[in-house]
């Protein structure tokens, strides 16, 4: 499953973003270029504050780029949409909605017109029971832990069937040992349904984990690609197999050496 | 709310978003309460916390109501006094005070039925001002331009107080009854529009790309983002407003005449019936006192799902 030989699927072609505010321009990053594969699981690297979240977002759509375009399948991308679903950082729940209303609000969007009333009941439901949150169907978010909202933003961006799964840093705020039962439950889910999927990540053990490839940004401003990194690793993938195999150790070192050697965080002073 | 220095006078915070932590954790301490009382006798002990609790809060006020009723009736127990005692008002204004709904004729009706005139025109006036000011307030709270152009106009029309308005309404419609209830919109409307418009402003970027994800159009965005997430604001602007409406549909009714109960107040006048204003008063002040925490209520209601993330 290797990026040369399928045919790009998601492409960015030489893309900048440049911010401007009050007459100030940052450019936050320069001269990405990424062919990523229908199928992949891609994780993007970097010291925080480099810009994973705008090359998420410029996916995504949120934002738009400077110079140089997106494409999903040979289409510009220009604006969000459900086939680019978001996992975002903080599971961004309503939480006026309960856990069963959160995802079912973005079924009804996109299958409102394809499914009938009780297939989009019985996908939401099948979401759910896919991350395990089932049980808590009609909880607030207010009401259940960090992990479980996490899970149920997750559920909610599989329910929109994308064709890209977009995750900006979804374990970030989670204890070591929920990170790792979530981490598993996405390998499973990629494993099951093969979708395309970019995750930004600073954790150096996650990324060599779940990842095809792992792209490693340089420091901003200015971010651009450093290197990228084919795990090469076989799936299903085992964390605690994993731990001993020397794949793996090389792997997590080259990614380490990148961050701590070659790109050491500057703390801005 | 960075982006409007001098804003949150009218942001009621009390009334307002409570910040996640505070309100999780003093829930969680009285479940908790709750439960242990519960686990150790259950019936008996749970009535009687109760019932203090509510002698706690009802007791007190009694109290001082007694004590304030006291010391008037001292004041102005004497023949050449200028106000009258409150047995004095209870012995003139009897039929009043006991029997609200009675019926002697057209202009002679209890002070329920002119609480209930006047109720019906401030729901007309406030209804309305309800709807126009949040449809105002979330098309002004989406733009900063419009924000910036608006709002020092609405902060200057806000203080323009009621009876103002009147003479202009007056000229306007021709007629005092639509005349009162646009006195009560035009009152009432401006805190409505103002907070609507900062809690539209305050919905975090997150619900937006969500929004923006899911490509919710604008109807839906209207109903399923902004509204739910702007409520807390939107209903203390109601709480104010709804205040508002109160004051303005007494001094209307005054002027504009009818059987509302400000105008009542205003014919005893003229007829130098002092313990009937008195006993008006009071009506007026229970009333205003129901309507504001009829709001509150909806509002707390509403918005339970909202206070925390
Ligand atoms: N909307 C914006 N306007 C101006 N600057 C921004 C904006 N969004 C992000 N930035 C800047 O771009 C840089 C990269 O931010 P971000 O993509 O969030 O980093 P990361 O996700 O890698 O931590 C930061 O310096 C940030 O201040
Ligand atoms: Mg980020």
């Amino acid at each position: 499953m290797t990026a040369q030989l399928a045919k790009p699927f998601l492409q960015l072609q030489g893309v900048r973003k440049v911010f401007s505010r009050g007459g100030m321009e940052t450019e936050v990053l320069t001269d990405i270029s990424l062919d990523i594969a229908e199928g992949e699981f891609v994780s993007i690297i970097g010291h925080s504050g480099c810009g994973k979240s705008t090359l998420l977002n410029l996916v995504a759509g949120l934002t738009r780029v400077t110079t140089g375009a997106v494409l999903l399948e040979n289409r510009e991308v220009n604006e969000p949409g459900p086939e680019r679903a978001v996992v975002f950082q903080n599971h961004s729940l309503l939480p006026w909605l309960t856990v069963y209303e959160n995802v079912r609000i973005a079924v009804d969007k996109v299958f409102g017109r394809t499914k009938s009333r009780a297939d989009r009941h019985a996908w939401t439901l099948h979401n759910l029971d896919l991350v395990q949150m089932g049980h808590a169907k009609d909880k607030r978010p207010a009401e259940i832990s960090g992990g479980m909202k996490q899970r149920v933003g997750i559920a909610r961006a599989l329910a929109m069937e994308p064709k890209v799964l977009l995750m900006d840093e979804p374990f970030g705020a989670l204890d070591a040992l929920t990170r790792a039962h979530l981490q598993d439950s996405v390998m499973q889910i990629h494993a099951r349904l093969g979708n395309t999927a970019i995750m930004i990540t600073h954790d150096v053990d996650e990324a060599v984990l779940l990842s095809d490839r792992i792209v490693m940004m340089t420091n901003g401003p200015s971010a651009r690609v450093g290197e990228v990194l084919e795990v090469g690793l076989p799936r299903p993938r085992n964390r605690l197999e994993l731990v001993s195999d020397a794949r793996y150790i090389h792997a997590r070192e080259a990614v380490l050496k990148f961050l701590y050697e070659r790109h050491r965080f500057v703390e801005a002073a | 709310m960075n982006a409007m220095p001098g804003r949150p006078v009218l942001v009621d915070p009390s009334a307002g978003r409570v910040p996640a932590g505070g309100a999780a954790r003093t829930k969680s301490q009285e479940t908790k309460v709750v439960a242990l009382r519960t686990a150790r006798s259950p019936l008996s002990a749970r009535a009687l916390a109760t019932l203090r609790e509510a002698a706690a809060t009802v007791v007190p006020p009694l109290v001082m109501l007694a004590a304030l009723l006291l010391i008037w009736q001292l004041a102005t127990d004497k023949p050449d006094a200028s106000l009258p005692s409150p047995l004095k008002i209870w012995t003139e204004a009897n039929d009043l005070i006991v029997s609200p709904f009675f019926v002697y004729g057209p202009q002679d009706i209890g002070l329920g039925w002119r609480v209930l005139t006047s109720l019906e025109r401030v729901a007309y006036g406030f209804g309305l001002a309800a709807i126009v000011g949040i449809v105002l307030g979330a098309v002004v709270g989406q733009s900063v331009w419009a924000m910036r152009g608006l709002d020092p106009i609405f902060q200057v029309l806000r203080t323009v107080p009621p009876l103002a308005w009147l003479p202009i309404s007056l000229a306007a419609f021709r007629d005092s009854g639509p005349s009162a209830v646009f006195v009560i919109f035009i009152t009432a409307v401006w805190p409505v529009i103002i907070n609507t418009a900062v809690g539209i402003r305050n919905i975090p970027q997150d619900y937006r790309n969500v929004a923006e994800v899911l490509r919710l159009n604008p109807l839906e965005y209207f109903w399923r983002i902004m509204i739910p997430s702007a409520a807390p604001y939107i209903f203390t602007g109601l709480r104010i407003g709804i205040g508002l409406s109160w004051l303005a549909i007494v001094a209307a009714e005054m002027l504009t005449g009818g059987v509302g109960i400000g105008f009542f107040i205003w014919d005893a006048w003229n007829s130098s019936r002092l313990s009937d204003i008195v006993v008006a008063l009071v009506y007026i002040g229970v009333v205003g006192f129901v309507l504001d925490r009829l709001v509150a209520l909806v509002g707390r209601i509403a918005t339970r799902g909202t206070a925390s993330a």
